[in-house]
């Protein structure tokens, strides 16, 4: 047991990919011999050389391309796209190529391969390098999608990614990278498609995701104490696969569902959770399911702005307080 | 007599030149059946005939070895067939029938056949590009010996993943040759209208350091030359080549397209250039007999009419595929 950055997490996680496997391979901008941007790489090129960890021009297209095409031939790619933001600039690998492959081509090209990709906000970035893009990933079949909020489910899931045999999105939250958490010794292997739950509780469910997480318990810690709600509060981890049966499982419990979502307001992921739980639990519903996002607007620099825009705790037991005592 | 030198010093040989015939005869029948299955609406939605540019497919086709990987776009019958991909399969996908490659869920744009080396057709301009780059990445990090062909139209000299990829391609010394078949009309526009060089391939060849190879693409002999080059250039290791081959479509862009854009007379100064007339003579210049040839023109429609009995007679796919490989556990669950 060691304390692990999220950032080291990353970086942990794909070694113990690449010492297992001689398949996998990685690469993007900057990722090799700068150690990445976010310094989430440091130290893969000089354990595992430039074949392995290869840098690459600013090509986001020639990136998942590549990564794509090596996928389909034998390798275990995986490919960094820095900012999520930059995901637009690629997205014909993401919409049209990567997920559409095997079910083109009645099974018989499968796509083995990661995109790690910087998301979120909260570091004063802009309207263009801070957006929660996990939704534009999410609708798209034939796509895995997963936001880990932990650095010990960041080797795991990372792990989980590698060994999975699809294209999967993998959103690195840049807020995350310095924050810290236990992490045990020897290999870790996650499973992709599940929820877990990080506060249990009676009164209600509050999901979450990534950077949201950690918002979503520090309001479960101050709705217990000052306002006698106990919530219990689920990482969601994976969009896709979907661990509806958690979710569901938790509503039956408490008849109550929030959600906490970084994404502008349509169309977040909570949307169609919100939609599930409509349908099929309805019955074990107390009142109604509660969105708290992002308002719907691009991300303001400034800090104070910034700090506005995106749900925090204060806001998430705010909303939860008036919901449940309306 | 300067066909006897030629003849002398011929570094193809007649075996071969018999093999690039019966590609381009094969080719030719079946874009030709392709179109009157149309319109007798056993083909539904769009299709992208070769009719007038077989002699690329073909040529390289009959230069590639088995396990190297081919890459070409939704006008990728002919580079499908030239893998040798049974006709039925490759018809047999245009009709949306269970006998098709992929039993018709693919559909005409996105042909493949794995087991022949055929990665896919791709239906989004210049996707596939970056996609050969990542094939032929695979092969050097492995040390394979494959080399990875990617065929694609002027068109997509013009958009972003065109340059990328031959950017990467150079950089990393990666075993890919890129085809461009120059057939002049980007869709429905001159594509000389809306690009700043005159070779639209060709020209760009020194951004990226590459030597520029423009050639005559309905001369099957000039085009299996040039390939042959490429092909052992780059399984030798020395990287990538850009080689853009002149033709002209015979029909339009789609079968929704009658081609009324394009000058008159021009269609007919192209048909006396079409590769199949330019070949037959080829041929006989090379002393293959009258009979030889025809044996070979008589074995594809033969093949052709049989594979075309096959897909009529073939069922649609069972309804089950509708939900099978989304995901490569062969499901499409998303949830649990």
């Amino acid at each position: 047991m060691a304390e692990l950055s999220y950032r080291d997490a990353v970086i942990r996680g794909i070694s113990q990919e690449m010492r297992r496997d001689k398949n996998v391979v990685f690469l993007g901008e900057d990722i090799g011999k700068a150690g990445g941007v976010f310094k989430a790489t440091v130290g893969l090129y000089e354990e595992f050389g430039p074949l392995r960890i290869r840098d690459t021009p600013i090509s986001e297209q020639a990136i998942l391309g590549a990564a794509m095409g090596a996928a389909m031939t034998g390798l275990r790619p995986i490919a960094e796209i820095m900012f999520s933001d930059f995901i637009a600039v690629c997205f014909d690998y993401i919409a049209n190529e990567m997920p559409k492959i095997s079910y083109m081509t009645n099974g018989q090209v499968k796509c083995p391969l990661v995109i790690r990709t910087g998301n979120g906000g909260g570091v004063r970035f802009g309207a263009q390098h801070s957006q929660s893009v996990e939704n534009w990933t999410m609708m798209i079949p034939g796509l895995k999608v997963v936001a880990p909020s932990s650095p010990v489910d960041v080797i795991g899931l990372m792990a989980a990614a590698i060994r999975d045999n699809n294209p999967v999105i993998f959103h690195e939250h840049k807020a995350l990278y310095a924050t810290k958490g236990e992490v045990p010794d020897g290999e870790i292997l996650d499973t992709l498609g599940t929820a877990k739950i990080l506060r249990k509780g009676k009164d209600c469910t509050i999901l979450a995701l990534a950077l949201m997480v950690h918002r979503a318990i520090d309001a479960a810690e101050i709705l217990a104490r000052d306002h006698g709600i106990d919530a219990e509060v689920v990482d969601v981890r994976s969009l896709v696969p979907l661990d509806t049966q958690t979710i569901l499982s938790s509503v039956a419990k408490t008849g109550r569902l929030f959600t906490v979502e970084e994404n502008p307001r349509l169309l977040g992921w909570g949307a169609e959770i919100a939609s599930i739980v409509a349908d099929e639990g309805f019955w074990d519903l107390d009142g109604p399911i509660v969105r708290i996002t992002t308002p719907h607007i691009p991300l303001p620099a400034a800090d104070h702005l910034e700090d506005l825009a995106l749900p925090n705790a204060a806001r998430i037991v705010d909303k939860i307080v008036r919901v449940m005592n309306r | 007599m300067a066909k006897s030198i030629a003849v002398e010093n011929d570094d193809i040989g007649n075996d071969k030149r018999l093999e690039l015939w019966r590609k381009q005869v094969e080719i030719r029948d079946c874009e030709k059946r392709a179109y009157d299955l149309f319109l007798q609406n056993l083909i539904k939605g769009t299709s992208h005939l070769s009719l007038g540019q077989e002699a690329i497919a073909a040529a390289f086709g009959v230069a590639m070895q088995k396990g190297d990987k081919s890459f070409c776009t939704y006008r990728g019958h002919a580079h499908t067939l030239a893998r040798g991909v049974p006709m039925e399969a490759m018809l047999g996908e245009l009709m949306l029938r269970d006998i098709g490659l992929m039993r018709g869920k693919g559909g005409s744009m996105h042909l493949t056949s794995v087991e022949h080396g055929v990665m896919g057709s791709y239906a989004i301009i210049g996707a596939h590009l970056p996609i050969a780059c990542g094939s032929a990445w695979r092969a050097q990090y492995l040390g394979e010996k494959d080399v990875t062909v990617c065929f694609f139209g002027d068109g997509t000299t013009n958009i972003g993943a065109f340059h990328e990829a031959l950017n990467f391609a150079v950089i990393w010394k990666l075993p890919v040759v890129f085809v461009c078949e120059n057939n002049l009309y980007m869709e429905y526009t001159l594509n000389a209208d809306v690009t700043a060089v005159a070779s639209p391939a060709g020209d760009r060849a020194s951004a990226y350091g590459l030597e520029k190879i423009v050639i005559d693409g309905n001369d099957a002999d000039v085009v299996y030359r040039s390939a042959n080059t490429a092909i052992e250039k780059a399984r030798e290791g020395g990287g990538p080549s850009l080689i853009e081959c002149l033709t002209y479509r015979h029909s339009g862009h789609s079968r929704a397209d009658p081609g009324k854009y394009r000058p008159e007379g021009e269609l007919e100064k192209w048909k006396e250039r079409d590769p199949i007339i330019i070949y037959k003579q080829r041929m006989k210049d090379f002393g293959i007999t009258d009979a030889q040839i025809e044996a070979i023109e008589t074995e594809s429609k033969r093949k052709m009419e049989h594979a075309t009995e096959l897909c009529k007679a073939s069922p649609p796919a069972p309804v089950e595929l509708l939900t099978t490989d989304v995901y490569a556990d062969g499901g499409w669950a998303w949830r649990n």
